[in-house]
């Protein structure tokens, strides 16, 4: 005999819908709210790299990144997703600029005064090696504008999985107003396999999947208040979770402002231990600035 | 306390600051000093070897959690005490090996101390502090997004020991699976490839590419040439708009991000039909 929670659960999960399968459009429609979604720079204007064609590769018609203009919650916004399937999700010229325009566009809006918010939907290894220092450029511009756009609007940064937040878009996480985070979700600056061929296997194995996702999952960031929030992966959820965000308005402080509170935290480390996860979360569950 | 690790950075720096930039509560690592320049009151900052760094990962001119942390803070505290007067230049010397690889780091969030840095010169930019990045050495990665991304204006001295790229040679070929060989025949091809300066100068963000007569040993003329150059760029920086997009108004850009300028005109004109 089954029993009826276990049925109801069952029935759930077949209604879920699943954000981690979606592409970045699909995930951008899933963002705004239904009927608003416009697409800027899409398929049809062909604005791609012209630099992987020079390297042998195909290129992609959005490379890579879709900007999306509408309504969050019955705002102005804009949704900007990287397709973490495409050279994942990794940042060139064309995608960088993509994203530093829409934030750059967006901010104008504010200072007009219409208040149009923004989100990034994250799936990036980092910059892409074929584009190299342009890749670096546009990452500055997109910090740039990032610091610029946040002190008008909340930007929210999500991170879904399961290429995760890596590299010069972990950076962009860092400057974001919030984070939303799935358990699949990971977001570190240096890739395991970077880390390993740089220290050695010792310092960090990256076949040790388990042990990756215990130091830079979603649980241990939320769990270590680097993500504000922890959400299964369900398109209807998480996009809830953006409008509640919304509705918090600007943090009190964001959290790479937070100097004394960090400093704090790196000062209750032990810097000749190697930490593991758990022991993270408990020195710093007694270092709070609440 | 171990001797002071020579670097090119750590030279140029004391050369122009007249300190070695030692500051009680932070880290080694982190050179911070005031100093006249012309009439200026300025603030040097840099990120030198430290071997008695707290982390050990970060005890080569890395960009650690320390460096990022403590840096945002003065940097942010300076923004504070120069809120109602005269916005002081700040002027990073760069030659940084990267940002930190390491465990700790990443289990301790190294991305938010870089990104609080990074945060901290785009604030001070915002504010009117005159940014400029001196590259003396090495900008690679992390120490380029930190240390030079935010600067209104970038200098990099003309030297082979100048590097600006988003990884070093031998890791971006095993990364790549390409040989060095190769990654230096493409660099001839394709600009963003490249690893000199002269290759980087191209792409159109540098305010000058500054020929200097033995540029890792500082000298007296060249010191006095450095500084010249330096107050050229903080005026440049304060009659400029305090956004970046000069890097895109720039022969450079108009020749070699021509795809940037097409997104941004082309984004520009769809978000406004709405």
């Amino acid at each position: 005999m089954i029993a009826p929670e276990l049925t109801e659960e069952v029935l759930a999960l077949t209604k879920r819908r699943s954000y981690i399968e979606l592409g970045a459009r699909d995930r951008a429609l899933a963002l705004l709210d239904p009927g608003t979604f416009r697409e800027l720079l899409g398929p049809f204007d062909r604005v791609e790299s012209p630099w992987l064609p020079m390297q042998g590769i195909v290129p992609q018609s959005d490379d890579g990144c879709v900007v999306a203009k509408g309504k969050v919650d019955g705002q102005p916004a804009v949704v900007i997703a990287l397709e973490g399937k495409f050279q994942g999700g990794s940042i060139g010229e064309v995608c960088g600029m993509k994203i530093a325009t829409a934030l750059a566009l967006a901010r104008e809006d504010n200072e007009r005064g219409k208040p149009t918010r923004a989100v990034l939907s994250i799936e990036s290894g980092g910059v892409r090696l074929q584009e190299a220092n342009l890749g670096e450029l546009v990452l500055a511009e997109i910090y740039a504008e990032m610091v610029a756009l946040r002190k008008h609007t909340p930007i929210i940064a999500l991170i879904a999985g399961m290429t995760g937040c890596f590299g010069g878009m972990s950076l962009a996480a860092g400057l974001a107003s919030y984070v939303v985070m799935t358990p699949e979700a990971r977001l570190s600056m240096n890739g395991p396999e970077v880390i390993e061929q740089e220290a050695g296997v010792d310092e960090i194995d990256s076949r040790d999947k388990p042990f990756i996702w215990s130091y830079c999952g979603g649980r241990q960031r939320y769990g270590t208040r680097l993500a504000d929030v922890l959400v299964e992966d369900d398109a209807e959820v998480i996009a809830a979770s953006v409008r509640d965000l919304f509705r918090r308005g600007l943090p009190a402080e964001v959290r790479s402002s937070q100097h004394e509170l960090f400093l704090d935290r790196l000062g209750a480390l032990d810097p000749n231990k190697q930490w593991t996860a758990n022991e993270l979360r408990d020195v710093w569950k007694d270092v709070s600035h609440d | 306390m171990t001797e002071r690790e020579a670097s090119t950075g750590r030279r140029w720096f004391e050369a122009l600051s007249g300190t070695n930039g030692e500051r009680s509560g932070t880290p080694g690592s982190l050179l911070i000093a005031d100093a006249t320049l012309g009439d200026e009151r300025v603030t040097y900052i840099a990120v030198a070897p430290d071997p008695d760094a707290r982390f050990m990962r970060a005890r080569h001119a890395e960009l650690g959690l320390e460096e990022g942390w403590f840096g945002a803070k003065y940097l942010t505290d300076l923004i504070k005490a120069d809120r109602n007067g005269i916005k002081r230049p700040i002027i990073t010397v760069v030659d940084s090996k990267s940002q930190a690889y390491g465990r700790r780091e990443e289990l301790a969030g190294i991305y938010l101390a870089a990104a609080a840095l990074i945060a901290a010169f785009a604030e001070a930019r915002l504010e009117g502090h005159p940014v400029i990045a001196l590259i003396v050495g090495r900008a690679v990665s992390g120490s380029f997004l930190e240390l030079c991304g935010q600067a209104n204006e970038i200098i990099a001295f003309n030297s082979p020991d100048v590097i600006v790229h988003a990884m070093y040679k031998e890791a971006a070929a095993r990364i790549t699976r390409r040989s060095v060989a190769e990654l230096d025949k493409l660099g001839e091809k394709i600009v963003p490839l490249a690893y000199d300066i002269g290759s980087f100068a191209k792409l159109g963000a540098l305010y000058k590419l500054l020929d200097v007569a033995n540029p890792s040993e500082p000298a007296d003329a060249t010191v006095q040439q450095v500084k010249t150059v330096l107050l050229e760029a903080i005026a440049s920086a304060r009659s400029g708009p305090r956004d970046l997009s000069r890097r895109l108004q720039s022969e450079g850009a108009q020749n070699l991000r021509q795809a940037s300028l097409i997104v941004r005109e082309k984004m520009a004109q769809q978000w406004a039909e709405s």
